[in-house]
């Protein structure tokens, strides 16, 4: 009879936490920040078609880095979950912390109960009501279901330590055009410069529409790092 | 409520309906006919196409049997950016019907990525209408108008429904609802091609004003209370509401020439 062989649980999730650690390393990063008029989400992604970045609600979005149909499926899940609850009880009662809560309780599952944890980090963002932005939230979730409450700014992705010194700390939240430099140069790096055929901007935005959430075009994206 | 993720092959794809049936959380159908004492009506739409695409227009009364229940309802609803619906009949299953076929129309847009064509939108509430269908037969009958900016085309199309959900395209106005008759012969006679958005306002206010004139289920321009019909333009720009006040200005011009001014 074949015995299987002892594994020590914390050799078991080192495995997986590594795993996953470098299936997300594989793919590019992303930034996102609070600028002074909402949040913004800027991810290096040469397709304009797979994206990284979507809409979930009215005042929330999404973001994921590492595998793309893992953390699409998270993205349609976020869009159902939303609706759905939108639908039951008010849009208004739609909040980003709930479904960062329900993002980190599945990963969380996937990763202690599946063969393979889901080589994903993904962000929800949400924008508050409050003109200066006190209400403006950044979740940042790990593959582990690990939640981190972001201040100001947040790097998803490989090589985060050197994209998040590039990227510095903000004191006050920026305006869109200067926040974007400051990521697209984080992201790129001392060797490259990074053009708006290789981003994907979107953003949260505060004004008179029920649906805050807009995409920003090549022309639009140059213009800003002008 | 925990998130909803799904199996490839039990994955419910970017239709809102089938989502909620696979949750066990589709409304439920009311069993059994019910007076018409007993829910509310509500009653007259236009929908009318000009040079910069469509407007929605329906006035405010809502009825139970032959009390006014409703002096402010709204039956005129943005579907998404492009397109909107304007309900007549059974107000409960109506607005709930609007409210999940915008959702329908916004989902589908996340999920995929891309809005549906108009011709697609149209397609889909007709097979709501179709679902309603046997509440129709218990009497709750929902007959909408749904009208949208074809942006492949660069023009307004505007649909008319039956109980069964035919969809029927029309050319260039449509009506619905008890005063039907009578704002559909206004505008009829009325309509020119290329209307402007003054004069297809213009056109909209008459045609209610006649019809709350003919049908007790209509209500008319409310000054007292400052209430008008509900008026919106779909153009390239998206969906607009015309301001209350532009709408008060508009009907006393309007009782004006009436009294011969």
């Amino acid at each position: 009879m074949n015995m299987p062989f002892y594994v020590a649980p914390e050799q078991v999730m080192k495995d997986r936490a590594d795993y996953a650690r470098k299936g997300i390393a594989r793919g590019r990063s992303l930034v996102g920040f609070r600028f002074d008029n909402g949040v913004a989400i800027c991810a290096e992604n040469t397709s304009s078609t797979l994206r990284k970045v979507s809409e979930i609600y009215d005042r929330i979005a999404f973001a994921g880095v590492g595998k793309y149909n893992e953390f699409d499926q998270l993205r349609i899940a976020g869009v159902r979950h939303a609706d759905m609850k939108g639908y039951s009880f008010s849009r208004e009662d739609v909040d980003a912390r709930s479904l960062a809560n329900q993002y980190a309780q599945s990963l969380g599952q996937i990763f202690t109960h599946e063969m393979k944890p889901m080589e994903v980090e993904i962000l929800v963002a949400e924008i508050g009501h409050a003109a200066d932005g006190s209400g403006d939230q950044l979740f940042h979730i790990l593959y582990d279901g690990t939640v981190i409450d972001e201040d100001m700014s947040v790097v998803l992705g490989g090589e985060t330590e050197a994209i998040a010194e590039r990227l510095g700390t903000f004191e006050q939240p920026p305006t869109l055009a200067d926040g974007l430099r400051q990521a697209v140069v984080a992201l790129g790096g001392p060797e490259r410069a990074l053009t708006a055929d290789a981003l994907e901007v979107a953003v949260l935005e505060r004004g008179d529409h029920r649906r805050t959430f807009r995409r920003l075009d090549d022309p639009e994206i140059t213009e800003l790092l002008a | 409520m925990n998130l909803p993720l799904f199996s490839v092959q039990d994955d419910p794809g970017p239709d809102f309906n089938r989502l909620l049936a696979s949750r066990g959380d589709a409304p439920s159908p009311i069993d059994g006919a019910l007076d018409p004492h007993d829910y509310r009506h509500g009653t007259t739409c236009v929908a009318i196409r000009f040079a910069d695409g469509v407007l929605l227009a329906g006035d405010r009364r809502a009825t139970t049997g032959n009390l006014i229940s409703h002096r402010t309802l709204e039956k005129v609803f943005p579907a998404d950016r492009h397109s909107g619906v304007a309900i007549a009949g059974a107000a409960g299953p109506a607005i709930e019907m609007v409210k999940l076929f915008q959702l329908q129309l916004e989902h589908y847009e996340k999920v995929e990525g891309t809005a549906l064509s108009l011709e697609g939108k149209a397609n889909q509430l007709s097979q709501m209408i179709r679902g309603n269908l046997p509440m129709a037969m218990q009497g709750m009958v929902v007959v909408p108008i749904f009208a949208g900016f074809d942006l492949s085309r660069g023009e307004g199309r505007l649909y008319e429904f039956d109980i069964t959900g035919g969809r029927y395209e029309e050319a260039d106005h449509a009506s619905t609802g008890s005063g039907s008759v009578h704002a559909g012969t206004v505008v009829k006679l009325g309509y020119r091609q290329g209307m402007d958005t003054a004069a297809v306002t213009d056109l909209a206010i008459e045609a209610l004003f006649e019809a709350a004139d003919e049908d007790s289920a209509t209500g008319g321009p409310d000054p007292i209370r400052g209430i008008y019909p509900i008026v919106a333009t779909i153009t390239a720009g998206g969906y607009t509401r015309i301001s209350d006040d532009d709408l008060a200005a508009r009907t006393q011009t309007l009782i004006a020439r009436r009294q011969g001014n």
